[in-house]
């Protein structure tokens, strides 16, 4: 069951919510789980994240590496590009 | 008009690569010594891949921006005198114990790191290096900074570097440190970037800040996840340097399985204390350690080394055991600091019972049975004025260097202590379990030099014979060490919180000779 899973964890801070609303919103299978100080965002095979949906929800034009910022840690092979970012395992 | 700028992949391609150059006054083997000597074999360091494609201007630009938030979060933790809002001042504990225990280590990786950039020979990698190098450096500063804080109003945090040379119960995570910098290149990312950081680091920092925002600590959790941010980068170094060096050449593969296996089971054996920590040292858990060994090493090294098969990797030997281990460790190590806290520059108590009945909660199969017994006997000693405290010096494990308090879990016989023995060049050698005796047996002639604290001390090289004479030569302070209740800091804590004083009075332990 948890073969492939893949998580992403971010501090629960303002600066991170944009890009945890966005693994939400984009992930729909994505579960969320909260704890004292951070958030756990946990999906099988894939996780992803877009320029275009970060900055829509930050409401300013976003660096997808600002994510950097905030990241906690993860689990999976990594792959970005100024659009999008993605961890994935198969 | 501005050019367009260039993408990611383009930027990060112009950083790392063609800016080496094949050296003519010098052989290139000259140049980067350290490569070649493990036996690792690389054919093309152009196919090393970054995940994470930093430039080192945005490098810099998202540090500074982590410091900036850090310290102002700092400055005013500071100004609020923020440290009377934590739960309770026992939990301060375990912030002695991350400051002699682990801002040390992040030391050492800085230093090891400094050397990987300097002695790989492909770029992406020394960029890689370099970067990691700098941001442990930074780790190492911004923990001490923090930690400052605390200790302008509590005890054992004044020294943790000369500690951390010297103190038994730190040569846990010293010890292990040493063996990963003195062996080769490879061998040291792979222990420290992939066995410890990809595998078991999220055991180390997410329930550590996670219980430190649970018990009201912000400075804490703020230093912790500004050094875990740096942490993700660092763990995809680790899972690439693996991928790479096995897709390298098929020899490496055996050397690499070989080194996952030693240093999963060296870095799980420091991971003990934190265990400790976890389940005993923080007055409001948020998490047991048998929860977070599930959720972060079963099922996430699970995945991990399911995804790792296809290199013909598999999961690291033993780690069947520790995870039987999972629900005796944090029980058998707080077990060894009662016996032995009078010696040690932090302090721990019984559990009350409320966490008594948590660890029950927490521990169905083994705390009613095995521990909770044991912690009543404890509790009867300490009403009728005899709190034991161990006087004879412990024997330790001669790899991971831990008084040899381990049970035979795995051969299902959990009272039993777990031995294990080596002969070498006509001595005898011991250790406290399979995985630690496989190490020794590997490589004897590295272990028998091991600085075992208690030898040291019977050899006379610890400052004296007597515990006093110990304490001193380590800079610890009479008020440093010994039970949490009737401690310097508990009354110092009630002063400053303005609660009536408690009439406890410490148990004092007898002085012995050594």
């Amino acid at each position: 069951m948890s073969e492939n899973k893949v998580f992403m964890i971010f501090q629960d801070t303002a600066d991170a919510r944009p890009f945890v609303d966005a693994f939400e919103q984009e992930n729909p299978e994505a579960s969320l789980d909260y704890q004292p100080g951070m958030v756990r965002i946990d999906a099988m095979g894939e996780l992803s994240i877009s320029q275009a949906v970060v900055s829509e929800l930050a409401g300013r034009d976003v660096d997808l590496q600002e994510l950097h910022l905030t990241l906690v840690s993860l689990s999976g092979n990594v792959d970005e590009d100024d659009e999008y970012f993605k961890i994935t395992r198969q | 008009m501005a050019a367009k700028r260039l993408n990611m992949r383009k930027r990060y391609e112009l950083l790392t690569r063609g800016l080496g150059w094949e050296p003519t006054y010098q052989d290139k083997e000259k140049v980067f010594s350290n490569e070649t000597y493990e036996g690792i074999k690389i054919t093309n360091w152009d196919k090393w891949e970054d995940p994470f494609r930093l430039t080192a201007d945005a490098y810099w630009k998202y540090q500074a921006e982590k410091d900036k938030k850090l310290y102002a979060v700092m400055d005013s933790f500071a100004q609020n005198n923020a440290h009377l809002n934590v739960s309770d001042a026992s939990y301060i504990n375990a912030l002695k114990l991350f400051i002699q225990g682990v801002t040390p280590l992040e030391y050492q990786a800085h230093r090891g790191y400094a050397r990987l950039a300097r002695q790989f020979s492909g770029e992406g990698a020394q960029i890689a290096c370099q970067m990691q190098s700098i941001d442990e450096l930074r780790h190492a500063q911004t923990q001490i900074h923090t930690l400052s804080h605390y200790n302008k109003h509590f005890n054992g945090m004044h020294d943790p570097f000369h500690m951390h040379d010297r103190v038994w119960y730190l040569s846990v995570p010293k010890s292990y440190f040493d063996d990963a910098k003195s062996a080769g290149p490879f061998e040291f990312i792979t222990s420290v970037s992939f066995a410890f950081e990809y595998v078991l680091t999220n055991l180390l920092f997410v329930p550590f800040m996670s219980g430190a925002a649970y018990n009201g600590d912000m400075a804490t959790v703020t230093f912790g996840f500004s050094a875990q941010s740096d942490e993700s980068r660092h763990m995809t170094l680790g899972l690439e340097i693996i991928k790479f060096l096995v897709e390298q050449h098929e020899d490496n593969l055996p050397i690499v399985q070989g080194w996952i296996d030693k240093h999963f089971w060296r870095a799980y054996r420091v991971l003990g204390l934190v265990s400790m920590m976890q389940d005993y040292m923080l007055p409001e858990s948020p998490m047991s350690w048998k929860e977070a060994w599930d959720i972060y090493f079963v099922e996430n090294a699970g995945a991990l080394f399911n995804d790792l098969s296809r290199y013909g990797l598999r999961m690291p030997k033993y780690h069947e055991q520790a995870t039987l281990e999972a629900e005796h460790l944090s029980h058998q190590v707080w077990g060894i600091f009662y016996n032995y806290i009078h010696a040690a520059a932090f302090n721990i108590g019984l559990p009350t019972e409320k966490k008594m009945d948590w660890l029950s909660e927490k521990y169905p199969n083994t705390f009613d049975q095995h521990y909770r017994p044991r912690i009543d006997m404890w509790r009867e000693m300490e009403k009728d004025g005899k709190r034991f405290f161990n006087m004879g010096l412990p024997q330790l494990c001669q790899v991971c260097q831990i008084p040899m308090g381990f049970t035979e879990v795995a051969k299902d016989d959990p009272m039993q202590i777990a031995y294990r023995v080596s002969n070498y060049q006509g001595e005898k050698f011991h250790t406290c379990s399979d995985g630690c005796k496989d190490i020794f047996d590997n490589e004897p002639e590295k272990y028998v030099n091991a600085w075992l604290p208690v030898h040291q001390i019977f050899q006379g090289n610890c400052g004296g014979a007597e515990i006093p004479d110990i304490m001193k030569w380590y800079h610890f302070r009479p008020e440093d060490g010994g039970d949490y209740n009737g401690s310097a800091d508990q009354k110092h804590w009630q002063e400053m919180r303005g609660e009536t004083k408690q009439t406890d009075t410490p148990s004092e332990p007898v002085q012995a000779s050594a």
